[in-house]
């Protein structure tokens, strides 16, 4: 029994090394570096919470947040109404359905910089969408977001939605697919209307992937960095500006050791506030004998 | 009757309408990309950027694979794609094989403690990149792989083992537990059980650890442009250079194409992969 022990944990050393050093010391890293007054190089210094003081005053790091917030709620609430459309719709026994799939899910095998660059490219006022419709003859069409401070976050959004609508359809369209047919039978007996069916049967028996869906994209969001480096550069300005970019900036730019790691802190704590009530539940979900 | 027929028709037409606009616009950007790329300049000053090319040609094509420039070498993006494919391919199968290694050894063996090992590794899969980037870039200084191919491998490794420790161990957990005693009983070792008896029935998982590994590996750009060195440059990051950074008149039919070359590999993945592609991603969704 010890022996058996043995070997296993020695397969699990490169594993244990791995979780220890890269996240367990990664993160205590920049936990300590938070609370110290580090520039470009790493200080041993402590000097409290100041450098949160300081983020949170920081009108750039405070556009960033708001930024991360609109994104954040339109892009997941944007991609789970349209994939979840998408998949009913699909889900309707309609021809071409391979097509189709394909067609809704490919944007999500690109990286987020091709996705950036191509709506770049579509959204330029000047030689894009705007202007090619104008050119159709409607001279008053305007679409210029991408240049807009104001509008700038929401050619983001489009561009996040593009490319991850397609994955929620996906995952969406297996939950529905997973879904007894016998209660379909009894809706028809009773002669419910389909969209009654759905909204009030279909969707909270589909709990578990919509959990799913709302956890993938949600950790995304906190992510997202590649897409509005590629699409908007964090321009015009500093108006697409979102929290992973200006810690970026801050540890390899701009030299602010200390700032960055109070920011990518409180990145964290972001994720956990989001996923902890999800983890949570699924755990009493277990523990009460359901999935 | 006959009005019950009628409004089912009106239905099935709304259904398609609906399907056929949202397929347009998600199809838009490839059109745009596409024509874009077969386009001359002159044409493309245009501003017709849904028209069709009237005189495809190649040469953006030829031009973004040999001559686009980054800063002052101007030798396109194939050598990107390169470092890329020299990024992927250890960056691919080191994770996957240690990935089923931990999988195997988690789930069978069970080892004393290994539930906490895999708990905070779960944890760690919703850490930020942020909050490990700087710390990683310390630690690879001090090995001295900083900045080098082993450097981007590395990086690569660590962030895969939550997805790929857990897509293995879910995956031999729902293995039938009497293969493990039978295996037991007749004097099989760890590494014999693992070599002779598990690895030849994890080729499903194997593929689909593969096509997540190479999609998300080519994709990546944070950590290529951290980590990998001006020398190991992956295709995005230089993607991302060619059209960012240059000066002068922006030359779109080339980017365009560009674009295409760097999204080549994971949409190839993707249309030959079908359904399994979808697999991974639901496997992984934290189960």
């Amino acid at each position: 029994m010890k022996r058996r022990g043995l070997a296993a944990w020695g397969a699990l050393l490169p594993l244990a090394l791995i979780v220890l050093v890269g996240y367990v010391g990664t993160v205590l890293w920049t936990l300590r570096t938070s609370v110290s007054s580090s520039r470009t190089f790493p200080k041993d210094d402590f000097v409290g919470l100041q450098q949160f003081e300081r983020l949170l005053d920081n009108e750039r790091w405070q556009h960033a947040i708001h930024n991360l917030a609109v994104y954040g709620v339109l892009y997941i609430a944007a991609a789970m109404l349209i994939g979840f459309l998408l998949a009913v719709f699909i889900d309707q026994k309609v021809r071409g359905e391979g097509v189709l799939r394909t067609a809704f899910l490919y944007p999500y095998a690109m990286s987020f910089v091709a996705t950036g660059l191509v709506w770049q490219w579509v959204l330029n006022p000047d030689s894009g969408l705007q202007n090619a419709m104008q050119q159709l003859g409607l001279t008053n069409f305007q679409f210029d977001w991408i240049v807009d401070q104001d509008m700038v976050i929401y050619t983001v959004v489009i561009a996040g939605t593009w490319q991850g609508a397609g994955l929620v359809m996906a995952l969406m369209l297996a939950g529905l697919r997973g879904i007894d047919e016998e209660i379909w039978k009894a809706a028809r007996l009773d002669g419910i209307p389909t969209w009654r069916v759905y909204l009030s049967v279909v969707l909270p028996m589909m709990g578990p992937t919509l959990a799913t869906v709302f956890t993938l994209l949600a950790t995304g969001v906190v992510k997202v960095f590649d897409t509005v480096v590629a699409m908007t550069q964090g321009g015009p300005g500093t108006a697409s500006d979102v929290p992973a970019k200006f810690i970026m900036d801050h540890l390899f730019g701009r030299a602010n050791l200390a700032l960055a790691s109070a920011g990518a802190v409180m990145l964290l704590i972001t994720v956990l506030a989001l996923v902890a009530p999800l983890a949570y539940a699924r755990s009493r979900q277990k523990t009460q004998g359901g999935h | 009757m006959a009005q019950r027929k009628a409004s089912a028709l009106w239905a099935r037409i709304g259904i398609y309408a609906f399907l056929l606009f949202a397929a347009a616009f998600f199809l838009l950007p490839l059109y745009v990309m596409l024509t874009t790329s077969f386009k001359s300049m002159e044409e493309i000053r245009l501003g017709q950027i849904f028209a069709l090319p009237s005189a495809p040609s190649f040469d953006a094509w030829r031009a973004a694979w040999s001559e686009a420039c980054t800063g002052v070498s101007c030798e396109g993006v194939r050598g990107g794609f390169w470092n890329s494919v020299a990024i992927a391919v250890p960056s691919v199968v080191l994770p996957i094989l240690l990935g089923a290694v931990n999988g195997y050894a988690l789930s069978w063996w069970k080892p004393k403690g290994g539930e906490w090992l895999f708990g905070i590794l779960m944890l760690g899969a919703f850490i930020p990149i942020q909050v490990m980037i700087y710390p990683l870039v310390k630690l690879e200084a001090a090995l001295g792989i900083y900045s080098s191919l082993p450097g981007i491998v590395f990086v690569h490794l660590v962030f895969a083992m939550p997805i790929m420790t857990l897509l293995f161990r879910n995956y031999y957990a729902g293995l039938p537990g009497e293969l493990f005693k039978a295996a037991r009983v007749d004097g099989g070792g760890f590494w014999r059980i693992f070599v002779q008896l598990v690895l030849p029935m994890s080729t499903p998982m194997l593929i689909v650890a593969a096509i997540m590994q190479i999609t998300g590996v080519w994709n990546d750009y944070i950590l290529g442009l951290t980590f990998a060195g001006r020398e190991n440059q992956p295709m995005t990051v230089q993607l991302n250079n060619v059209i960012n950074t240059t000066t002068g008149e922006r030359l779109y039919n080339l980017n365009m194409a560009a674009t295409i070359l760097t999204s080549a590999v994971p949409l190839l993945v993707y249309l030959i992969s079908g359904r399994w592609f979808v697999r991974g991603i639901a496997a992984g969704a934290v189960k």
